[in-house]
């Protein structure tokens, strides 16, 4: 039995076919959001690179935050406890989850099962979050992907002090007017967004093992940052991106298994 | 023959809405009586005041001054989302910032430039009382020095303590007894003991009402939907020392006992979670809020909010009244009584969830909630979650962001639930 589940964020698309809920045949990611063609476009990838139609699939779960709007989704779940599930499935020893979406930022505590048990999401506010790391990147003139690798060349990481996105971009411009090398910049802007971020896992309680999961989970820099932070590994899969989808995924076999 | 649709036929009749009920119709009709008879007397050359909305109302009452209240006032131009022209004025024009409290922006535009035809009869003297926040202090300084006309006020202060010291109760008595002087020098009115005790006796009866109609949303399921309270302390806030209240107060409790007895609520749907609400409510979005909770069926059957004005205090009792004023559940109390109450609230109300309003309006309120959420989820176990908003700026809200809150902490609950039920 084939389920779907998929992830329509504020910047990009995720969709995964999982079989039995054990395995992944099938992934997408689309750098388009809610509002776009991007949920569209990942939902037909991911039939097409399994050789499915729709009717193939048994159930689907929509999460994030365009999950209202999926016609071929019965049901909705909230990103929450689908990267809770999602990270359980590629990580089952994780209690802890660190997920920085496009525009938000959370900390999740899990149970054995992957079930959501707690969590604590930051304020109105872009600071910590994907969107922070986009505006920086492209005031420092580099592709969002290289930001990671060009940090962690920094020797000196600058001191990002403001938690406001607008006036950390004023701090980073007047940091590369004055000639700081733009992989110490990078670095004090991944510290930055650590900072905001690890003090949510705290509140909440950092019982190992910590991973994190969502898109900006693949920026290494964030990731040693994130470390350092919280004083522990932080465990990053190759399919952190994926686990909302896959969360969505898992929930969809359960109900299925639920119902008989 | 297959069955075909009429593509032209008619649409289903619109679902008849459910009739006010009698305590609802005659809290709108108090409502208006209170704006009209302020207008009325300001017609006869009467002096008409403007006042916070936790201050000593009683001494107005019994003098038979019309007294009107500013927070709530802003809170209905809110609600009905009418706000912006106002906080437009306010910020602009009127050079005020951003960061003000929006009851205080939506007022002030309303005094300095916009009531030329409003409601609201501009006032001729102004009564504050900083126990619910020190900000009400500077916009009615600002109303008095704009307006050129009298502040009345009392300061409480801060209760460092778990109760209010002696010397503060003194200190507070000392100015109610000073504003009976003065309002009464002011006014041309004459003082009448016999009244005032009336009055008395009537914002007591009140109180206990109140007090009754509040709790008994304890019962599970609740036979009311906790936001109606939201509607009805209007009559508490703006009212609290009249026997229209005491009649408003006498039907709603009428009205819930029938629920109870026949097993019935005003709220819509099957109750399956029970949350307390922290913190003033977001008006512009109360429908939205409610919209929300209502799909994953949760009813907010407390708040810290609605009961604040359960003022308590022996009826001829001064000192009684000065404490009653200094310790209401308001923004001066310290951390251990701001969670005492709360916990205490979470246990009462059998309570699966909290939902904080990181208000941006009340910052004090949202300081202290930082390491309060900490201290009652330890104290009581019961999960929680927040959302930023404001009581009545309609600019400082995600919809988006509250409904993914709700529904994080809907499969909290759930899972924890489902823990307790397996052992």
């Amino acid at each position: 039995m084939f389920t779907l589940g998929i992830d329509i964020g504020s910047a990009s698309s995720d969709a995964v076919i999982l079989e039995d809920g054990t395995h992944i045949v099938s992934k997408a990611v689309f750098p388009l959001g809610a509002g776009t063609a991007g949920p569209q476009q990942a939902y037909e990838t991911v039939l097409g690179a399994a050789g499915l139609v729709p009717e193939d699939i048994g159930a689907a779960v929509a999460t994030g935050y365009g999950r209202m709007n999926c016609p071929y989704a019965k049901e909705q779940l909230s990103e929450l406890s689908c990267h809770a599930k999602g990270i359980h499935f590629l990580l089952p020893n994780v209690r802890t989850i660190i997920d920085i979406g496009g525009q938000d930022a959370k900390a999740l505590r899990i149970g054995p099962q992957g079930q959501l048990m707690n969590f604590v999401m930051n304020d109105k506010c872009a600071a910590g979050t994907g969107r922070f790391l986009e505006v920086m990147a492209r005031v420092l003139d580099l592709p969002i992907e290289e930001l990671g690798p060009v940090s962690e060349r920094s020797t000196h990481p600058v001191s990002i002090s403001n938690t406001c996105t607008v006036f950390a971009e004023s701090e980073v411009i007047s940091q590369m007017s004055s000639h700081a090398a733009i992989e110490d910049i990078a670095a004090g802007i991944h510290r930055s967004v650590a900072k905001r971020v690890a003090g949510m896992a705290l509140r909440i309680g950092k019982e190992p093992d910590v991973a994190m999961s969502g898109g900006v989970a693949l920026n290494i820099g964030v990731v040693h940052a994130m470390e350092e932070e919280l004083e522990t590994p932080v465990q990053v899969h190759p399919y952190c991106q994926l686990a909302g989808a896959i969360g969505a995924a898992v929930v969809a076999w359960e109900n299925l298994q639920k119902k008989g | 023959m297959s069955e075909t649709v009429n593509a032209t036929a008619p649409a289903a009749p619109a679902k008849p809405k459910r009739p006010k009920p009698k305590s609802m119709i005659m809290l709108g009709e108090q409502s208006a009586a209170l704006m009209e008879n302020a207008r009325l007397a300001k017609e006869r050359g009467e002096m008409v005041g403007w006042s916070t909305s936790i201050f000593p109302q009683e001494i107005a009452e019994s003098l038979g001054l019309n007294i009107l209240y500013p927070e709530n006032f802003s809170a209905g131009i809110a609600a009905r989302k009418q706000a912006d022209p106002y906080l437009q004025m306010c910020e602009g024009p009127l050079e005020y910032n951003n960061d003000l409290c929006s009851y205080a922006k939506i007022n002030l535009a309303y005094a300095e430039a916009m009531h030329e035809g409003g409601t609201m009869a501009m006032p001729d003297f102004l009564c504050v009382t900083n126990n619910i926040c020190n900000q009400v202090t500077k916009w009615f300084e600002n109303l008095s020095k704009t307006l050129n006309i009298p502040l009345f006020m009392i300061d409480t202060c801060y209760n460092y303590e778990d109760y209010v010291t002696e010397s503060r109760v003194k200190y507070v008595r000392g100015q109610i007894e000073k504003y009976i002087k003065d309002l009464c020098e002011y006014t041309g009115k004459t003082w009448d003991e016999k009244r005032f005790q009336e009055v008395m006796e009537i914002s007591a009866e009140n109180k206990d009402l109140w007090i009754e109609a509040n709790e008994m949303l304890a019962h599970k399921p609740s036979p009311m939907n906790g936001f109606d309270l939201f509607n009805y302390m209007s009559c508490m806030v703006c009212n609290r020392g009249k026997t229209s209240t005491t009649a408003i107060l006498k039907q709603l409790i009428s009205e819930i006992n029938e629920h109870l007895k026949n097993g019935t609520s005003t709220y819509p749907v099957e109750e399956k979670y029970r949350v307390f609400w922290d913190g003033i409510a977001c008006w512009p979005y109360l429908s939205h809020n409610l919209r929300t909770l209502k799909q994953y069926g949760i009813n907010m059957v407390a708040s810290g909010y609605v009961k604040a004005w359960a003022l308590d205090y022996e009826t001829n009792d001064l000192d009684g009244m000065a404490k009653a004023y200094s310790y209401c559940p308001a923004n001066n109390n310290n951390m251990s009584t701001f969670i005492q109450r709360r916990a205490e609230a979470l246990i009462q109300f059998q309570c699966d969830g909290m939902i904080y309003h990181v208000n941006r309006s009340c910052k004090v309120m949202d300081c202290q909630q930082i390491e309060a959420q900490r201290q009652i989820e330890a104290i009581t176990g019961v999960p929680y979650t927040t959302f930023d908003g404001d009581q009545s700026d309609y600019r400082n809200y995600s919809e988006a962001q509250f409904e993914t809150r709700i529904q994080g902490l809907v499969e909290v609950m759930k899972a924890r639930k489902e823990a307790k039920e397996n052992g």
